[in-house]
C-alpha cells in the first residue's frame, strides 16, 4: 500500500476513539460544561467495554455498558459542578483521578482476558473502489457508526427543539428558565450523554482497534479530544476533520518507519501536541467569539472561584 | 443533609483513589514474629522477609509477571521467610521510600527489577549496610562495588536470536517486522540477534523495525503492526511490556508471531512460532540461598552478573515451539543453541557489518564479544530496515 493510503487508513482507524470523545465533549462544552475527565471516561469506557465483552461474549453490549460507565462518571462530574458549583477544571482533573485509580483497581485481571472483538468488515462494493475503499470503507462497526454520529450529533445540535434547549443553557440559562425550562437539568443530560460517548471511544479503543486492555491505554486521547472541540469550534464535522489530522499524525510515525525512512523518531512523537499547541495559539482568540458564552463565563471567572 | 453525603461520596472515591494508586506492601504469607534489629556484621544475614519491588502490575502478562512469579518461587522455596512484594513502583524516590518500609518490616534482602530502579536501590544500600539490594538488569557503573550491592540478568538476546532462525524459516516474503519501545542497548541488542538469527538459515531475511516511544500504548501497537503488515511483513516480533495487541494483531492477518517475556501462543493457536520467555525462579532463590548462608560479599552476584547459554541457568529461556515449525527447523535451531553453549559461542561471533556494510568495531572477524562489548552496541546490523532514532 502507499504510504499515503497507509497514514490514511491509520488515520481513520486511529481516530475514531478521538472523534467519539470529541463529539461527546462538543456536546458538553455546548451545554456550558466543560469535562476535563474526557480522558477518565474514556479509560472508564475502554475497561467496562472490554470486561463487559469478555464476560458477555458480545461487542455490542460491552460497548453500551463501557458508554454506560463513561456516562456514570460523567454524571458525577456533572453533580459537582451543576450542584455544587464546583470549579468544572479541577473537578474535570479528579473524575481523571478517579479513573485512573478505579480501573487499574478493577482492571488488572483482564489484562491476560482474550474477548470476542469487533473484527473489520470490508463493506462489499464500497471498499473495492480503489484507494478510498481501502481508508474508508474496512474498518469495524464501530468507525462506521461513528461516520454515522458525526452528522447526526450536527442536526441534534443545530436543527433539532433539544439543540436549541442544550445550546440555549450553554450560551443563557436565565433566558431557557424563563421560558420554563430547566437549564440544570439539559446541562446534566448533556455532560452524561458527553461522558457516554467518550466510554464509547474508549471502548471503540478495547474491543475493536486494540483488541486487548492495558492499564492507562488511552494515553492522552481524551485529552487530545478536548483540545480538538476548540479546534473545531464547537462544530462536530470540523471536529471530524480534527479527529482524523490528529490520528494521521500519530499513524505517520509507524507508517514511515516501517518504510526504513530515517528520520526524527521523537519530533514525529511529538507532532500531534505540537499541532494541538499550534492550534490553541494560531485560533484561540478568534475561536472564542464561537464559545457558549457560558463557557466563557466560566472560564474567565476560574481563577476568581 | 445534601453537603454531608456529597462529602461521604468524596471521602469514599479519595479512599478508593488511594487504594488503587498507592504501591501498598502486601505481605505474602501471614505475618510471622518479626525479629528486626539483629543486626550482624554480614549484610543480609538475620532478617525475617525478603522484599521485591516491580515497575508495573504483577498480571501484565510480560515482564512484571515473569519478575513476581520468580517472587513466589522464593515464597515457595524458603517458608520461614515473608515475602513482601510491591507493585507499580515508580522509578524515584517513591521506591527508595517503599524499599525503606520493607526494611522497616524486616527485609534484609531486597529484588529492585526494574532497569530504571537502579539508582534508588543503590541509596537505600547505601543507607543499610546490613541490607542486600540486589538490581535486575542495570549496570553498576562505579569502580567499587558495595559489599551489599549487585545487579545480575539473562543474556536476553541468546533465545531471541533462536526464534531469529524460526522466523527466518517461516518467512516467504523474507520480510520480517519488529516493534519496540525505545532504542535502549537491551532492544538493539535483540533486534540485531533476532536478525542475525534469521540470516544465518536465510539470508534474504530483512527485519523492518517500528517503535512506539512507549512500553505499553495498544493503540501505538495497532498502528505499528499494520503498518508492518501492509509492506508485506510475514512474520512479527516485539520488545514491549504489553504483548498481547500485536500477537491478536499478527494472528487476525493470518501471518506468524514471535513472543516475548511470555508465552502467549494461546493467542495465536496458528501462527505462533516460538518466542523468549523468563524464568527468574532458580536465579532469585540461589541469590537468595548465597546471601542467607553469609558469602554474598565477594560471591558472583555482588558484581554485575551476567548468565547466558555459556555458563547455564539463563533465566530467558525459550518459549514452546507452535504448530508449524518443522522438525528441520526444530534441529537446526537445537545446533545453534549447542554452538551458543561452547566457550567460543555467540550470536554476536564476528565478522558482524553494520547497515553500510562495514564491520562493527569490537566485532571483527574471529572476536567473540564479551557481554559487556554486546550490551554497549549501538548500531543496527546489515539487513536491518528503519534507523536508530536519533535525538
Amino acid at each position: 500500500m502507499s504510504l499515503v493510503l497507509d497514514v490514511a487508513a491509520g488515520a481513520v482507524g486511529g481516530g475514531t476513539s478521538i472523534l467519539y470523545a470529541a463529539l461527546g465533549e462538543t456536546i458538553s462544552e455546548r451545554a456550558g460544561v466543560i469535562n476535563l475527565g474526557t480522558e477518565g471516561c474514556m479509560l472508564v469506557g475502554a475497561l467496562t467495554g472490554y470486561a463487559v465483552t469478555a464476560m458477555s461474549g458480545n461487542p455490542w453490549i460491552g460497548v453500551v455498558a463501557g458508554a454506560g460507565a463513561g456516562g456514570l462518571l460523567a454524571a458525577l462530574h456533572a453533580m459537582l459542578v451543576i450542584e455544587r458549583k464546583a470549579s468544572q477544571l479541577a473537578s474535570g482533573l479528579v473524575m481523571l483521578f478517579i479513573a485512573l485509580g478505579i480501573t487499574s483497581l478493577f482492571g488488572g485481571s483482564f489484562v491476560s482476558r482474550t474477548i470476542h472483538a469487533f473484527t473489520p468488515i470490508a463493506l462489499p462494493g464500497l471498499s473495492k473502489i480503489p484507494g478510498l475503499g481501502k481508508v474508508l470503507f474496512d474498518h469495524d462497526p464501530l468507525t462506521y457508526l461513528s461516520f454515522l454520529a458525526a452528522p447526526a450529533i450536527w442536526w441534534l445540535l443545530f436543527r433539532s427543539r433539544w439543540g436549541l434547549l442544550i445550546r440555549g443553557a450553554g450560551e443563557r440559562g436565565e433566558v431557557l428558565a424563563a421560558y420554563g425550562y430547566s437549564p440544570k437539568t439539559i446541562q446534566y443530560l448533556a455532560v452524561v450523554a458527553g461522558g457516554a460517548l467518550a466510554g464509547v471511544g474508549g471502548a471503540q479503543l478495547s474491543t475493536a482497534y486494540a483488541n486487548s486492555w492495558f492499564e492507562g491505554m488511552t494515553a492522552g486521547r481524551g485529552f487530545i479530544a478536548v483540545a480538538l472541540v476548540i479546534f473545531a469550534a464547537w462544530d462536530p464535522l470540523k471536529a471530524v476533520a480534527g479527529a482524523y489530522l490528529f490520528g494521521a499524525a500519530l499513524a505517520l510515525s509507524p507508517a514511515l518507519q516501517a518504510r526504513g525512512y530515517a528520520l526524527n523518531q521523537f519530533a514525529l512523537d511529538a507532532l500531534p501536541y505540537v499541532i494541538t499547541v499550534l492550534v490553541l495559539v494560531f485560533l484561540s482568540r478568534k475561536r472564542l467569539h464561537a464559545a457558549p458564552e457560558g463557557l466563557i463565563r466560566t472560564l474567565a471567572n476560574a481563577p476568581a472561584r | 443533609m445534601r453537603a454531608r453525603s456529597v462529602v461521604w461520596a468524596l471521602s469514599a472515591v479519595v479512599a478508593l483513589l488511594g487504594a488503587a494508586c498507592s504501591s501498598n506492601v502486601s505481605s505474602g504469607s501471614a505475618s510471622g514474629p518479626s525479629s528486626s534489629g539483629s543486626a550482624t556484621g554480614t549484610p543480609g544475614v538475620g532478617g525475617s522477609a525478603i522484599g521485591f519491588i516491580f515497575v508495573g502490575p504483577k498480571n501484565d502478562y510480560g515482564y512484571n509477571q515473569a519478575a513476581y512469579d520468580g517472587s513466589q518461587a522464593v515464597k515457595a522455596a524458603f517458608p520461614n521467610l515473608k515475602v513482601l512484594t510491591a507493585e507499580n513502583v515508580p522509578e524515584d524516590d517513591n521506591a527508595t521510600r517503599v524499599m525503606n518500609s520493607m526494611i522497616s518490616e524486616g527485609a534484609k534482602i531486597i529484588f529492585a527489577t526494574s532497569y530504571g530502579h537502579l539508582n534508588p536501590a543503590e541509596a537505600v544500600a547505601a543507607q543499610h549496610p546490613d541490607v542486600v539490594v540486589v538490581q535486575q538488569g542495570n549496570i553498576i557503573t562505579g569502580t567499587v562495588i558495595p559489599k551489599n550491592m549487585g545487579t545480575y540478568f539473562g543474556t536476553v538476546y541468546e533465545p531471541v536470536y533462536l526464534a531469529g532462525i524460526a522466523a527466518g524459516k517461516a518467512t516467504k516474503t523474507n520480510k520480517l517486522g519488529y516493534v519496540y519501545a525505545f532504542p535502549i542497548s537491551q532492544s538493539i541488542d535483540n533486534i540485531d540477534a533476532f536478525e542475525l538469527g534469521a540470516q544465518s538459515v536465510n539470508p534474504q531475511a530483512k527485519t523492518y523495525v517500528v517503535n512506539t516511544s512507549a512500553w505499553c500504548d495498544p493503540g501505538k501497537q495497532t498502528l505499528a503492526a499494520s503498518s508492518l503488515l501492509s509492506q508485506g511483513v510475514d512474520v512479527i516480533t516485539q520488545h514491549q511490556d504489553c504483548t498481547a495487541t500485536i500477537i491478536k494483531a499478527t494472528e487476525a492477518a493470518g501471518e506468524y508471531s514471535v513472543g516475548y517475556h511470555a508465552d502467549a501462543s494461546s493467542l495465536a493457536p496458528k501462527g505462533w512460532l516460538t518466542g523468549s520467555q523468563w524464568n527468574w525462579g532458580p536465579l532469585y532463590t540461589d541469590i537468595v540461598k548465597t546471601v542467607l548462608a553469609g558469602t554474598f560479599t565477594g560471591s558472583k552476584y555482588n558484581a554485575n552478573y551476567r548468565v547466558g547459554l555459556k555458563t547455564g541457568d539463563n533465566p530467558f529461556v525459550q518459549s514452546p515451539f507452535g504448530p508449524s515449525v518443522s522438525d528441520a527447523t526444530k534441529q537446526l535451531i537445537a545446533t545453534a543453541k549447542t554452538a551458543l553453549s561452547q566457550p567460543d559461542g555467540s550470536p554476536f561471533k564476528g565478522p558482524v557489518y553494520d547497515q553500510s556494510g562495514k564491520v562493527i568495531p569490537g566485532f571483527e572477524a574471529g572476536v567473540v564479544p564479551s557481554y559487556a562489548t554486546i550490551e554497549n552496541l549501538t548500531t543496527f546490523v546489515q539487513g536491518i530496515v528503519g534507523q536508530i532514532p536519533k535525538s
